[in-house]
């Protein structure tokens, strides 16, 4: 008996690394549960409760896949190209900080291009954060996993400068946070008295154009040609560089999108607390959904419900919600064990 | 002026020391890694969890020694977590590593969490105290600055040219570099590449947790959330700077922390004209102009991120 790699990995076989994963980050779960000395069926009950039970937790779920679903297909996109950015997070409040800019008060349209327009600046300076790292990284070959992930840190304190000086909200008494988005900039609700927002139309579409464009066009081939072998691909022609540019470009676009989303649909204003590290919990989600973009939405969905049920567990029961976080860690952990596995086959 | 009197202060030079004790054993700890052939981005993680279980070993009664021990052993086991992903089953190194540093972190708040979990302001121990080496420790300003420290930063001091040795003039120091450059070489030399590359990371981690626990026992004395802030990331980041020699690690890591510690002492001096923002970036953004200063000569270790499987060639 051996172990064989397989030419190709059946559809219903890369299922089952994110549900091998999925039971792994459970039973994880379910010890420190048993440290915490509740009941296991007791916890997961009332998580799965919390998160998808009812109108407030499903609508509390959904609304927190909307920035997920955008920072996971950021991730996805650029993991595909092995342009491993980590900096979603602040590519996020780059996005935020554009759209507060140009939403409170700059421009007044209606809300049909108002919206829009907010994405499109905010896409853009998510895009544009991304400028930096992937200039060092094709001219100089700088890491960009390094500079990604420093110049979170760079831009949460731009924003931490913008929120107590230019941008403080006048009629904030105080605290540091920014002028409300204008009210033709605000993201409709879509189930009256919940935080859902229209912006999951947003992050659907996004996650199927993006499906298509990596899908069937030539940049997507390249892309994925770059991610296998950039040396081969180097050699078949395909300008590395320039399609990089374009990863990072789309990448930045996602993330900044999720900032956009969280100003302009959830909060109204930005503060230095919009993403509780929603650019890193996308590198999860994307993993999880092996970086196919509309396994994103299923991943985001379900990362979300186990971040809104953790958080309502932790409320009734003595449980401390970073078991949430604990939880997507583990999956990403164990995600990767699974996708190795699955592309292998046993031989006699 | 106000700059030369900064630099002439011996408190100024005694805190870079101070801040330059954690950076100065992450950095050695992940060089240790990538000398290997292994990038360890689990880094920010360890260092959290090598704060945790330091400050929790003392919260509970342990002395402050064996509590560095314990710490180093949490950061060995995560090691070896990393080590059975990356270098015996060949995984992504980078993902690993996140998903290392989000697994570490969120434990350590939630061991933290479930142990205190009334504290609104965060228990203090009773951290490492100064030593003041005798004779030199009265010397005029040179004993304030260099020989007024606790005995982890002189660790840290010791561990450079220790890590030097090692890695230059011992049979395993020199298998590590192999390893990390030419690990088919190194198996040919019937040398099995896989624990090499296993124990350096362990041992790697190792460091970086001690770093980790230097700012809960040594510097501070309490554990917060989100304390390790970035310094685990900048520590990669002095990785690359020093073109991956201890010597020049320890360099890194002290030029950086006098920038740190010349950054806090401007703060109060020209806080009123800019931003205190701008000053807590510079460490950040400096890390970045350090690495594309050299990136131009850099030598990466010819094996780094390249997973070895026995048979297969690279």
């Amino acid at each position: 008996m051996r172990l064989e790699l397989r030419e190709s990995v059946p559809w219903w076989l890369s299922l089952s690394a994110p549900l091998m994963a999925i039971v792994l980050s459970l039973l994880l779960a379910s010890m420190l549960i048993v440290w915490t000395g509740e009941s296991i069926l007791d916890a997961f009950r009332m998580m799965a409760i919390g998160a998808f039970g009812s109108t407030f937790g499903l609508t509390e779920t959904l609304s927190r896949a909307i920035p997920l679903t955008f920072t996971g297909l950021a991730a996805a996109i650029a993991f595909r190209a092995r342009f491993y950015n980590i900096g979603a997070e602040g590519q996020l409040y780059c996005g935020a900080l554009a759209a507060t800019l140009v939403g409170t008060g700059l421009l007044e349209l209606n809300a049909i291009w108002m919206i829009p327009l907010l994405f499109i600046v905010g896409a853009l300076a998510g895009g544009c954060a991304l400028l930096l790292p992937w200039y060092l990284k094709t001219r100089l070959s700088v890491d960009e996993v390094v500079t990604t992930l420093l110049l979170n840190f760079v831009i949460l304190l731009l924003v931490s400068y913008a929120l107590e000086g230019p941008l403080r909200d006048p009629m904030s008494m105080g605290w540091p946070q920014a002028a409300p988005i204008i009210d033709s900039g605000i993201l409709p609700a879509l189930v009256p008295r919940t935080r859902l927002h229209a912006g999951i139309y947003f992050a659907l579409a996004a996650a199927v154009i993006l499906w298509l464009v990596l899908r069937f066009s030539v940049f997507g081939f390249s892309v994925k040609a770059l991610g296998l072998n950039d040396n081969a691909a180097r050699h078949a022609g395909i300008p590395a560089a320039r399609t990089l540019f374009w990863v990072a470009m789309l990448s930045g676009a996602m993330a900044g999108a999720a900032g956009v989303s969280e100003v302009a649909g959830l909060k109204g204003y930005l503060t230095l607390d919009l993403s509780p590290g929603f650019g890193y919990t996308g590198i999860a989600v994307a993993m999880l959904a092996n970086l196919h973009p509309l396994g994103v939405v299923v991943s985001a969905t379900f990362l979300a419900g186990i971040s809104v049920g953790a958080d309502s567990m932790g409320r009734s029961l003595g449980v401390p919600s970073y078991i949430a976080d604990i939880m997507v860690a583990s999956a990403v952990l164990s995600v990767l064990i699974g996708l190795m596995l699955s592309r292998y086959r046993i031989r006699r | 002026m106000d700059i030369l009197e900064i630099l002439l202060g011996a408190s100024f030079w005694a805190a870079t020391l101070r801040i330059a004790c954690p950076l100065i054993f992450a950095t050695l700890g992940e060089l240790i890694c990538e000398r290997a052939g292994v990038l360890n981005l689990g880094i920010e993680g360890i260092m959290t969890a090598g704060a945790m279980s330091g400050w929790l070993w003392v919260y509970n009664g342990g002395d402050l020694v064996s509590a560095v021990l314990f710490a180093a052993t949490v950061g060995a086991m995560l090691g070896l977590l990393h080590a059975s992903f990356t270098v015996s089953l060949g995984l992504s190194q980078h993902v690993t590593g996140i998903g290392i540093t989000l697994l570490a972190s969120s434990l350590s708040y939630f061991i933290i969490k479930m142990l205190l979990p009334e504290s609104t302001s965060p228990p203090k121990v009773i951290p490492f105290q100064n030593i003041d080496i005798p004779v030199l420790s009265s010397l005029p300003f040179l004993g304030e600055a260099l020989f007024s420290h606790t005995p982890l930063t002189y660790t840290a001091l010791v561990m450079v040219p220790l890590a030097m040795y090692v890695l230059y003039r011992t049979p395993w120091g020199l298998a590590v570099r192999i390893a990390g450059e030419n690990p088919v070489a190194l198996e040919a030399q019937g040398i099995d590449v896989i624990r090499v590359r296993t124990l350096a990371v362990m041992l790697g981690s190792a460091l970086m947790a001690v770093g980790g626990a230097s700012l809960t026992i040594s510097a501070f004395d309490a554990f917060y959330f989100g304390m390790i802030n970035g310094r685990g990331w900048i520590c990669v980041a002095l990785v690359i700077f020093a073109s991956w020699r201890p010597g020049k690690a320890l360099l890194g890591a002290l030029l950086f922390a006098g920038l740190d510690a010349f950054q806090v002492r401007m703060q109060q001096q020209a806080g009123a004209y800019i931003p205190y923002q701008f000053f807590l970036m510079l460490p950040y953004v400096l890390s970045i102009v350090a690495m594309v200063i050299v990136a131009r000569r850099a030598e990466y270790p010819k094996a780094l991120l390249k997973p070895y499987r026995r048979g297969e060639r690279l």
